[in-house]
């Protein structure tokens, strides 16, 4: 399994990514030029955290229009994985990929600290390694990251069990405790409804050593690498 | 030459207005051999500057130790650099934005830490950690302090820790450390200093000479504007004035977004090997990097203005020489090659234009549409400006009775009120509502952010295979307060506890980089302050053994004639050569004993005739933060310092890592916030029944308070399972340091230290961090 991971000018989790799916998970990786649309043939698509473009319109606004977003909407669309982490969750949302949008924090500040999210369903890209209900510790680091989306949009994320990850406290039962930024129903993290698309505010990728205060978020990388066998599984 | 009729004829009073003394003006006419025209003037006036130039400090600066047979590169270049073992080196130097940060506070710190991480990536390596010296006026009313102060140091704060956030982590450098003091004398004039530590290869090194005749230069980044003209100057070598708002013209802005482009592409530029030499842009822009380059080079410099990309029309030579637009960079590529190293600039889009050529015979040689608009050797104008040894006196010394020291409460008082009150108070406090709004983990690197040890701890991936072996870590300090109390003292004081905080991490120190916050050189007093500084940094950096490769002199640090304290901050970087070994500060098991380490090898009785004890106690102690913040009393002498004590107290903590479960120096507050300290690492979020207390009991001859909140330096807590004390008090006996059993990690919500086996402080763990870990946020009235 081939993971890609794209570049924008002014991304900045990109060597993170890198790092987190070569060194420790073990995978071949690549490096996708925002201008490119070959997308090397990777297997799964990660849209890295950072500051695409400098954000200095509306997060992720810019970067929706590159040339290598046509590719990775293509690739969606024919059942491709893609996760966008972070600044890629903002790109997903402004591309149409995902559904609703960022707001400021609600404390109008960036935020850095590990959080606890809560996995609420195990059968997406992002979580079908997890246990129903795992608690995962992972850092946040955003000022933009308040989800919000109308009440029609918010009850199709419901009915579509869409909602992937919720903010909660470290025993699972405040998650309006947990939630750093005031997104709507604590959610840190949703997926599209053919369940092959993810965005994601907490960084796993800085979570995948025990030396970096946690080793969890590599119950989401190794979820993508079954989701590709699963899917591999299944069409055999 | 020729002046332009439509040009300032350039006279003495120009020259003054430019900050040009009459004597320095006539050198600048020796060195012409005829009258400047007034882009020349411009040109003399910003690199003769007193920031550029360090004409005041030069004299002094000489003294200290810059060498050592790890440091690669001392002074002089962009960032000092040492070698750290396995082919690499880091790069690291700590700056001042002092002024543009009291202008504007957001920007002028944006445009610091701006600066600091071009100077690291401008020698080829990749910017890994950020550290901030912060010193405000105090944020609550009280002491002589109105609410209206208190209120705009609370903004002067927010913007300067906005500014910060902003440029770090949109550039995606981790913020990981440093340290905020508060200070009635930074009300006028904040402290903004900015550290960066970057990671290369020895051998992938980058210098600013400027070499081979024919070899194009090429300005790369931003467009050049009229922002920041005359930065250096007029704001950084001037004292502030009633005015000085009106500066905020000459402040620069900052563009993270351009500046991570930059990195980018200057790293992959370098790796085609058609770079040469490269040096960026910042105090002085064009005029420094382009005299700098030529300068150490032994070459000239010739370049056409009508080339450099710019942002509006109508500028004329003077404004382009002397803009501080930011995010530029100015490099000289091997003629014929430039090509490769244009085409990297471009997949990054980022303007990178030929606009000259490095040239024999030593001028700087500037063209304006071919026409000759400056043309100065750039040796003299870069090496040859004024150098002053400026009068020095010490002041007049305040003559302190023993009733202005502080008084010792009475023997078996209870301090738990107290103790809270220190706490809450903005020094001691927790500073995890500023330092949360910086990204502290992007790179994934950070093994001990902001809090978690004594020191930051980065660990060292390998840039090519990514394998972690060692970790560096990284401390900053500073004491302006017992500085103003004695300044030899005061600055020995910042290197040991940098260097003891490095230690407390489980590192060794190595190497130093310092930046020298001061007054008005000009006042023979300042500078009096000055040289003893410097004297205290050479005696504890040698005598430590972390030479100082490089930093920045910040002079003028006063408004309508009133001087800071002396405030020399220290950088001190260490290494581990084990990156599993890092030790932080939290207390981790229960029953683990709680050990003082004291490199004074005593219970600290002091040499003094008896009966002088309880004096020289309390005048010691009214230098504490203690005395300042529950008294209200500063004054006294900061406690002595013991360099070879702080010697083998660090070195025996080096020894130490792996054997003990934490670590943590004592310093500002005492005993008693070091340990409550050590406990609060197990509070965030967990149930009182998990929490970790501490049980200690203490003895001696002094008072109380002095025992429990006195800040005498070279020793440390650490905690030990109960099996491994022997080794640690073999290890102790064999560093010549003195390991006193004080206490016991317990399980539970209970904090108490007796003292001569009475009670003097008694309280819930979680009480105590309420105080400590939220004071900032409700100060600063944020949810």
């Amino acid at each position: 399994m081939k993971f890609g991971v794209v570049v924008f000018p002014g991304s900045n989790c990109d060597h993170d990514a890198f790092y987190a799916l070569g060194n420790v998970l073990k995978r071949p990786v690549e490096f996708i030029w925002h201008q490119s649309q070959d997308l090397a043939n990777s297997d799964a698509i990660i849209l890295p955290g950072g500051f695409a473009y400098g954000d200095y319109l509306r997060t992720g606004a810019i970067a929706r229009f590159s040339p290598v977003m046509k590719a990775v909407g293509k690739f969606a669309k024919s059942g491709g994985m893609v996760l966008g982490i972070c600044n890629g969750f903002q790109i997903l949302l402004e591309a149409g990929l995902l559904p609703g949008a960022m707001m400021r924090n609600s404390g109008l500040r960036f935020i850095c600290r590990h959080v606890y999210i809560r996995a609420e369903e195990t059968d997406t890209l992002v979580t079908n390694a997890a246990r129903q209900g795992q608690i995962l510790k992972i850092p946040i680091a955003h000022s933009d990251g308040n989800y919000t989306c109308d009440d029609v949009t918010f009850r199709e994320l419901e009915r579509n069990r869409q909602i992937v990850f919720r903010y909660t406290t470290p025993d699972g039962t405040d998650d309006a405790g947990g939630n750093p930024n005031g997104s709507r129903a604590s959610i840190a993290g949703i997926c599209n409804r053919e369940r092959n698309v993810a965005g994601l505010m907490p960084h796993p990728e800085r979570a995948v050593e025990s030396a970096l205060g946690s080793a969890d978020g590599m119950v989401i990388f190794r979820s993508m690498v079954e989701a590709l066998v699963g899917a591999v599984r299944a069409t055999a | 030459m020729a002046t332009s009729p439509t040009e300032i004829k350039v006279t003495q009073e120009i020259a003054a207005e430019h900050g040009l003394t009459a004597e320095e003006y006539g050198r600048v006419k020796q060195i012409l051999r005829r009258e400047p025209n007034i882009t020349e003037l411009g040109i003399f006036s910003v690199m003769w500057s007193e920031h550029c130039s360090y004409k005041s400090s030069k004299v002094h600066l000489k003294r200290l130790p810059t060498r050592g047979k790890l440091v690669v590169q001392g002074p002089g270049e962009n960032a000092g650099v040492v070698d750290i073992g396995d082919g690499l080196v880091a790069a690291f130097k700590i700056e001042s934005h002092n002024h543009p940060s009291y202008v504007e506070p957001f920007q002028g710190a944006t445009t610091g830490v701006g600066g600091i991480l071009r100077d690291i990536f401008t020698m080829g390596a990749r910017p890994v950690a950020v550290l901030d010296s912060l010193r405000f006026g105090p944020i609550t009313a009280g002491n002589g302090i109105d609410e209206e102060e208190a209120s705009k140091n609370r903004r002067t704060l927010d913007g300067v820790i906005r500014g910060i956030a902003h440029y770090g982590n949109c550039f995606g450098v981790p913020t990981v450390g440093g340290e905020v003091g508060f200070e009635p004398c930074y009300s006028q004039n904040p402290l903004v200093n900015a550290l960066a530590l970057g990671i290369a290869r020895k051998e992938d090194l980058f210098f600013a000479k400027a070499k081979g005749t024919g070899n194009p230069v090429i300005y790369v980044g931003a467009k050049t504007g009229r922002d920041g003209i005359h930065g250096a100057s007029l704001l950084a070598s001037a004292e502030f004035t009633e005015e000085s708002r009106q500066k905020r013209p000459n402040v620069q802005v900052g563009d993270p977004f351009m500046e991570k482009l930059l990195l980018e592409a200057c790293l992959e530029a370098m790796q085609t090997g058609a770079v040469v030499a490269i040096q960026d842009m910042g105090a002085a822009g064009l005029t420094c990097s382009t005299t700098e380059m030529a300068s150490r080079g032994g070459t000239g410099i010739e370049i056409d203005l009508a080339k450099v990309p710019q942002r509006e029309s109508g500028m004329t030579p003077y404004e382009i020489m002397l803009s501080e637009s930011q995010e530029r960079m100015l490099l000289v590529a091997e003629k014929g090659r430039e090509r490769e190293v244009l085409a990297v600039f471009k997949k990054w889009g980022l303007d990178a234009v030929v606009v000259g050529e490095v040239t024999d015979g030593g001028l700087l040689r500037v063209k304006d549409h071919g026409k000759l608009a400056a043309e100065i050797p750039a040796h003299p104008l870069a090496e040859e400006g004024p150098v002053y040894r400026r009068p020095i006196a010490q002041p007049p010394l305040k003559k302190e009775m023993p009733s202005d020291w502080f008084q010792f409460a009475a023997d078996g008082t209870d301090l738990t009120s107290n103790f809270l009150r220190l706490l809450a108070s903005p020094a001691i406090a927790s500073k995890r509502w500023i330092t949360e709004q910086y990204d502290t983990s992007v790179r994934t690197n950070t093994l001990a952010g902001p809090g978690a040890s004594d020191a930051a701890v980065i660990r060292i991936k390998d840039p090519e295979t990514g394998v972690v072996k060692r970790a560096l870590a990284l401390s900053t300090d500073g004491n302006g307060r017992w500085c103003q109390l004695n300044p030899r003292t005061g600055a020995m004081h910042a290197v040991a506890e940098a260097a003891r905080n490095v230690a407390c991490s489980g590192a060794r120190p190595i190497a130093a980089t310092n930046c020298l916050n001061f007054g008005s050189p000009e006042k023979p007093g300042v500078m009096w302050q000055f040289s003893e500084a410097i004297d205290g940094l050479t005696v504890a950096c040698n005598e430590l053994g972390t030479p100082i490769t490089g930093g920045n002199v910040s002079f003028y640090n006063e408004t309508l004639g009133k001087s800071i304290y002396p405030t020399p901050t220290i950088g001190i970087l260490g290494v581990l050569d084990d990156a599993s070994k890092v030790l932080k500060n939290a207390f981790r098991e229960e029953g683990d004993l709680i050990v003082l380490l004291d490199g004074l090898g005593s219970s600290g009785s002091s040499p003094n005739a008896a009966g002088n004890e309880e004096l020289l106690r309390r005048q010691e102690f009214s230098s504490s933060e203690y005395s300042k913040t529950l008294a209200g009393i500063v004054a006294g002498e900061p406690p002595s310092v013991d360099l070879g004590g702080e010697k083998r107290l660090q070195e025996c903590l080096v020894a130490l890592a792996g054997v003990v479960g934490s670590a943590h120096d004592v310093s500002d507050g005492g005993l008693a916030v070091t340990i409550a300290e050590s406990c609060f690492g197990s509070v965030a979020g967990a149930p009182p029944s998990l929490l970790l207390g501490a049980s200690v009991s203490l003895d001696g001859n002094d008072p109380a308070e002095f025992t429990v909140f006195g800040e005498r330096g070279a020793r440390a807590i650490v905690s030990v399972s109960p099996t491994s004390l022997a080794g640690l008090l073999e290890t102790a006996r064999q560093y010549g340091v003195a390991a006193l059993q004080i206490g016991q990690v317990i399980r539970g919500d209970e904090f108490r230290i007796e003292y001569k086996g009475r009670v003097v402080i008694d309280a819930s763990v979680a009480k105590l961090y309420d105080s400590w870990a939220h004071s900032l946020e409700r100060i600063l009235k944020v949810h």
